[in-house]
């Protein structure tokens, strides 16, 4: 079981250590980081890369952003599969959709609960 | 005493480089991961199929960053951690709360909702335009050659 979670720590921890070096070295912003990390995510999916690395890491290779992009290319996978070419338009969002859903309910509701810190 | 602090904190500026912010994103980016997996084996323990279990770890996930957000935490864990809290789903979610937060007084339409895709609309739309992308390479390689 430690093992297990040693493996989640370590993988997790150097998907985020590639993007704090790629913001220190690069200047490449937040923004930018999220959206290479999600492309990235796909192609390293479509390249069957990246099922390993979630096989051997868990969570360590799904919470990071990346991770929504193998989602979004494992989803995209199974639809084409159930529904032809159909699939491409509709397996993508199909198989994100708790977890944008839930980002934008969840900051819909703190944005009523919360006040603005800015000034 | 002035000028003393003033070389005191650009000293340490100087030896807070690119090793010791990678090793921080690398900490805490590496803890997120690990409560994901906690929260999953707690959803699992609980009777949910592993594939549900994962997506409402993410949720939940999402919701503790929103709410970190809301009471300002996140914003100083980013400030530490930097790339250990904005690479996990955590920053995705923080990037769709924050901007619906502050920009409140703009009003609820052109504030609250439009200004919550700033950077999350990029990154569903890179996302959606790759994933349909490699479905029809997908479709052609297995279906039609």
């Amino acid at each position: 079981m430690f093992i297990e979670y040693l493996k989640v720590f370590l993988v997790g921890g150097i998907i985020c250590a590639i993007a704090q070096v790629l913001i220190d070295k690069t200047a490449m912003t937040g923004a930018r980081i999220l959206v290479s990390f999600v492309v990235a995510g796909v192609v390293l999916t479509g390249i069957g890369v990246y099922q390993r690395l979630v096989d051997f890491a868990s969570a360590g290779a799904t919470v990071p952003i990346v991770g929504f992009g193998y989602t979004l290319a494992t989803a995209t996978k199974e639809a084409v599969d159930k529904e032809g070419l159909l699939g491409a338009l509709t397996g993508g969002l199909t198989g994100t959709a708790a977890g944008i859903t839930a980002a934008v309910v969840f900051a819909f509701i703190w944005s009523l609960v919360f006040k603005s810190k800015q000034k | 005493m002035n000028d003393s602090y003033k070389k005191y904190v650009e000293d340490r500026a100087k030896r807070s480089p690119c090793f010791v912010n990678t090793l921080k994103a690398l900490c805490v980016g590496g803890l997120i991961c690990c409560v994901g997996k906690a929260i999953t084996e707690l959803y699992t323990f609980m009777g949910a199929e592993l594939k549900n279990a994962q997506t409402l770890s993410t949720v939940t996930l999402v919701f503790i960053a929103g709410l970190l957000t809301g009471i300002g935490w996140f914003s100083a864990m980013g400030k530490f951690s930097g790339a250990g809290t904005l690479v996990p789903i955590t920053g995705f979610a923080n990037a769709i709360a924050s901007p619906a937060i502050e920009n409140k007084t703009e009003g609820l339409i052109y504030g609250t909702c439009a200004k919550m895709f700033v950077i999350a609309g990029p990154v569903i739309v890179f996302g959606t335009l790759a994933s349909s992308l490699y479905g029809v390479i997908y479709y052609v390689v297995e279906k039609v050659m």
